[in-house]
């Protein structure tokens, strides 16, 4: 590899644009720039192609187009789907269940209803990440008016139980939410399968633009409206459309999970190998999340005795970019909230590394983080007085 | 985020390791934070003659305590003292403010090795306690409310 290339191992945290995307996004920059509730051509032009975005995104997860609704991030579909369902349902009942390892945008939403005067259950997690459906069974009450529960982690890639927990909402009559914004793309994904009511999606986690995400919200669920304005999104988030975004991400659902067998394949292969390699090859290490039950492209390790921040900066003077569930770079007091669930010691959590891989990627990649890794790991471990201790042997 | 001082002090640490029969160790912080720092000098006539490091932390954590073993070095163990969190901080050219944590732990990290080799050569009036050591992280973290 050259000096100057970037490996770039965070497709969690987002992903380049695929330059088919791009292609169908950039004439509504310019030539197509109406607006889609105008009557004139390119107004129609404009709405016709949300439309047709709409369809795609419906089909890859099984949906009637009339159930997606587009919103400005997954954030937001989050936000809307639990706030709008609890607000629409309040006089039911007040309660809501979720787990530990939620992502803020799920956690930080249940949070602000809790000083709103409902209640929320947040189910614990065994040491790879997975919560039960027996828990998820046994959580509700009377007055649970909604169940939401991630498809997949963020950090540690572990993949939730959907379809049995979709199947016990539904019998109990309890409104299902999940986050699939870490699973739409990545895995195979049917709402209707699955009992699924709503699920979020965030477009640039699949190779779409940012600034787009969807909620699909099975017809019938009742939620109150995101937004009050137009008539946009049927009246349920007004706003004028991010026209080019919507396009952006239905040309980049389609691509995804028409090629979501073959890339997962080789994402598998590279995940694999970088667990069997990075096992073999540094001591005092630990894989976080299931081994199996995880995401195609989702390798999470915590290094014992070294800090999680310095080792992004070692990588990244090397060229590598990855993340780590640090507090130094979480900028905040504590450690990743998903590795102290799953059990790991503070000390622990501070060193982990997160590597999330792309259809990009190659062997030779994990080739050059395999030299690269030990190296600097090991560098780091000679300069801690954690290390020092234990190489004493006290 | 970083200044190039500290990347440099971060990539290339001056004095990492540890000295024999050093005349005073310290060791602050707690795995638990994500941050421990020891040092170890060595004092020759009240004067610091050397000084090693071992850090456990982020890069800020690293290169305060390589600048610091570069400032106590040549300097009595009264100048050493009049060290603060903010000299250290000021000779990397500055701290993002969410690590200036990291400065105070290297302050400590000095005082604490001193009061090490004081105690050690009686300096120090028998059962003094070091209070550098064993802090709980909310008394070295800034508080972030509004992290998003």
């Amino acid at each position: 590899m050259s000096d100057n290339r970037i490996i770039y191992l965070d497709h969690a945290a987002t992903t380049p644009v695929n330059p088919q995307v791009l292609e169908a996004m950039l004439p509504y920059f310019s030539d197509k720039f109406g607006n889609a509730s105008s009557i004139y051509s390119i107004g129609r032009e404009s709405k016709k192609a949300i439309e047709e975005a709409r369809e795609k995104v419906a089909k890859a997860i099984g949906a009637l187009p009339r159930e997606v609704f587009f919103t400005g991030s997954g954030t937001e579909a989050d936000n809307w789907a639990i706030k709008g369902v609890a607000y629409a349902n309040r006089d039911k009942g007040r309660h809501i269940i979720t787990t530990a390892i939620e992502h803020h945008a799920v956690l930080h939403a249940c949070q602000y209803l809790e000083s709103d005067g409902f209640e929320v259950t947040y189910l614990p997690v065994d040491e790879n990440g997975l919560v039960s459906p027996q828990q998820v069974q046994d959580a509700i009450r009377p007055d649970t008016i909604l169940i939401t529960i991630m498809f997949a982690n963020n950090e540690i890639g572990t993949i939730q139980p959907i379809g049995e927990i979709g199947k016990i909402a539904r019998e109990r009559g309890v409104i299902f939410h999940t986050d699939a914004v870490q699973a739409v793309g990545a895995i195979p994904i049917n709402v209707v399968d699955l009992n699924v009511d709503l699920l979020s999606m965030s477009s640039h986690k699949f190779y779409g633009p940012k600034g787009v995400g969807a909620l699909y919200v099975r017809k019938g669920v009742k939620i109150t409206s995101f937004m009050h304005g137009g008539a946009q999104e049927r009246g349920r988030r007004a706003s004028t459309e991010n026209v080019a975004g919507i396009v952006g991400m239905g040309k980049a659902i389609e691509l995804a999970t028409q090629n979501i067998e073959e890339n997962n394949k080789k994402l598998i292969e590279l995940r694999d190998r970088t667990i069997e390699e990075i096992t073999k090859n540094i001591p005092f290490v630990k894989l976080n999340g299931d081994r199996y039950k995880r995401l195609p492209g989702n390798v999470n390790f915590s290094f014992e005795f070294i800090e999680g921040e310095s080792l992004l900066l070692m990588l990244d003077m090397k060229g590598i970019a990855a993340s780590s569930g640090s507090a130094c770079t979480s900028g905040s007091l504590d450690p990743s909230h998903v590795l102290l669930a799953i059990g790991l010691p503070h000390e622990i959590a501070h060193g982990s590394l997160r590597l999330t891989f792309g259809v990009e990627n190659t062997h030779e990649d994990i080739d050059y983080l395999m030299e690269v890794l030990p190296m600097i790991v090991n560098r780091l471990r000679e300069m801690s007085p954690l290390y020092e201790k234990v190489k004493r042997g006290n | 985020m970083y200044s190039e001082k500290v990347m440099d002090h971060f990539m290339n640490p001056r004095n990492v390791g540890e000295i024999e029969n050093a005349d005073g160790v310290g060791e602050v912080g707690n795995p638990k934070c994500g941050d421990i720092m020891k040092m170890y000098l060595k004092i020759e006539n009240n004067v610091i003659v050397d000084a090693k490091f071992k850090t456990f932390g982020c890069g800020a954590a690293v290169a305060t305590s390589s600048m610091a073993t570069e400032l106590v070095v040549g300097k009595t163990v009264d100048e050493a003292l009049q060290i603060t969190n903010k000299a250290v901080a000021d000779a990397l050219d500055g701290l993002p403010p969410a690590k200036m944590h990291c400065s105070n732990l290297a302050e400590e990290a000095i005082r604490a090795a001193i009061d090490d080799y004081r105690r050690k050569n009686g300096l120090l009036p028998e059962g003094s306690e070091n209070n550098a050591c064993g802090r709980r992280c909310d008394d070295i973290h800034h508080h972030f409310e509004d992290e998003d």
